[in-house]
């Protein structure tokens, strides 16, 4: 199993000041999977993704110990250019927030900034990322318009094309559903199992019915630690640790 | 003492209408003043004719020249300084106490008479720096004077852009700078061009700062060195000396109607962009 994890977190510790608000994290992120996240508001598993692609890294008085590797490269080692990180490992937040732009310069965005300035690429590589996230249907007549028109459900998509865009290896989803209704989760949780084939994918979820259907596996935070990490079935049927079995089985959280 | 509750709330509410009404009526009392006594004389030729016999006679032209020049000047330096600074301590740099003396120097700049920023700049520019009465003296002074509104209100338009916004322009890989430029200042542009054109009415009715550094002379600036006399001060300076008070109210008039028109605009602007992101 190890050799075929693209990312991996060997005994990460989290500090906001003195406060340590993760604890010895040790977890593999495999490739072509679903790793799914969870655990009740405050076991910090949002903090815990915003550190795989460092976006944590602002954060005043923040620290973090142990590694985190991406193909076996450290993304915290002195050496390593955050920017790139960051392009590598592409993240969906919470609330759908596209730029105040049109639908094609949002995705545009992501491709000119990285230096991608050929107009029929930029063109193809739209297209595609709008595809491949479900939307290309919806908008293909009105790439112009502002995103601001499209419906919340809409914008979440179009996030994950402009995230697509500029090609990442691994996709961290922080909440992507939390703030839409349930046909419009249902087309993202069916986005994330297509886009799995291509992607590594992460999701943060305080949905376990989520987790359930589309992870492959699952990792339960409670207070800044990982009680258990195993497969989704495993999880979900059989919980080695008395607190996974109370959290899905809805005794707290 | 039991005052009727109901009774209490008619009285302050007619109390505090009459306080928003004098408030209302000065305003209006002075535009119309002035207008009244202005515009009889406000013409085309006022206009476009140099001023004659020290402003007895002929129009204010090169004032206006001098106003327009003067203004353009100041805004020049002091947009690229100001939209900097705010920039800075909202993009690179994090609360701390070198931030907090920062903003606490701009809003001190923010308080001190203009007659010192005046006085201030005829040593420094006109006579240390030898720049003389001069566009250039006279710019650098009002520039000075304009950059707390600059930075203020830049600052205030950078910060409501949404923190999510940048974050996701780090998460495709976005430099800070890229960030900044292409994702929060055009956001941010209507609330900057309004402290901008804010400044530009502060700049056009200065007169104190501008009459020590800028100078009087009647001509028309050929260069940054020359001296020139901007609308306000010629006003000033026919009221004051007694020369023509008609052709002071005229001057005034004009004054006031760009000035109008430059606040309106501002907040048309103001009022657009707050729609925008609320």
């Amino acid at each position: 199993m190890v050799t075929t994890n693209r990312m991996e977190v060997k005994n990460l510790n989290f500090y906001y000041g003195q406060n340590l608000a993760l604890k010895d994290i040790n977890m593999g992120i495999e490739s072509n999977k679903v790793t799914a996240v969870i655990g009740p508001s405050g076991c910090g598993k949002s903090t815990f993704i915003r550190i795989l692609n460092r976006m944590n890294d602002i954060i005043i008085g923040s620290r973090v110990e142990g590694a985190i590797l991406l193909d076996g490269q450290d993304i915290y080692a002195p050496e390593v250019d955050v920017v790139e990180i960051r392009r590598k490992i592409g993240m969906v937040f919470q609330k759908s927030n596209p730029f105040p732009k049109s639908i094609f310069d949002n995705i545009a965005y992501g491709l000119r900034i990285n230096g991608i300035n050929n107009k029929g690429e930029i063109i193809d590589r739209v297209e595609t990322s709008l595809k491949n996230s479900a939307l290309w249907e919806e908008v293909q007549d009105r790439l112009d318009a502002n995103a601001s028109e499209l419906s919340g459900g809409q914008q979440q998509r179009l996030c994950i094309a402009r995230a697509l865009a500029i090609e990442p290896e691994v996709i961290l989803f922080d909440e992507p559903c939390s703030a839409l209704d349930p046909i419009s989760t249902a087309k993202i949780e069916e986005l994330i199992n297509e886009l799995k084939e291509k992607y590594t994918i992460a999701i943060v979820t305080h949905n376990m019915q989520q987790a359930a259907r589309i992870s492959d596996y699952t990792g339960f935070f409670l207070l800044g630690e990982l009680i258990e990490f195993d497969k989704t079935e495993k999880i979900f049927t059989n919980p080695a640790k008395k607190q996974t079995e109370d959290y899905i089985t809805g005794r707290f959280g | 003492m039991y005052v009727n509750p109901r009774l209490e709330q008619r009285v302050v509410q007619s109390i505090l209408w009459l306080f928003t009404a004098i408030t209302v009526f000065i305003l209006f009392y002075i535009i119309f003043f002035i207008l009244k006594n202005g515009l009889p004389v406000l013409n085309y030729q006022f206009l476009t004719t140099n001023p004659t016999d020290m402003g007895k006679s002929g129009g204010i032209y090169s004032t206006i020249i001098g106003t327009i020049a003067l203004t353009i000047g100041a805004i020049l330096i002091a947009t690229p300084l100001g939209v900097g600074t705010a920039i800075y301590l909202t993009e690179y740099t994090l609360e701390s106490k070198i931030t907090r003396v920062i903003r606490f120097g701009s809003e001190c700049l923010a308080g001190i008479p203009s007659i010192i920023f005046g006085l201030f700049g005829f040593i420094l520019f006109v006579t240390k720096l030898k720049f003389g009465w001069s566009i250039l003296s006279g710019s650098l002074t009002l520039a000075f004077m304009i950059l707390p509104t600059i930075i203020r209100t830049s600052e205030e338009a950078l910060k409501s852009v949404p923190y999510n916004l940048r974050e996701v322009s780090f998460s495709l890989g976005g430099t800070k700078w890229q960030t900044v430029t292409k994702v929060v200042l055009p956001s941010a542009l209507p609330g900057i061009v309004t402290g901008v054109i804010l400044s530009v009415g502060r700049s056009i009715s200065e007169t104190a700062a501008v009459i020590f550094t800028a100078g009087s002379a009647l001509r028309i600036p050929t260069s940054i060195f020359s001296s020139s006399r901007t609308m306000a001060v010629h006003f000033y300076i026919l009221a004051r000396e007694g020369i023509s008070m008609p052709n002071a109210y005229g001057t005034a008039a004009v004054l006031i109607i760009a000035i109008l028109i430059i606040n309106i605009t501002a907040y048309r602007l103001m009022h657009k962009f707050m729609k925008k992101y609320s």
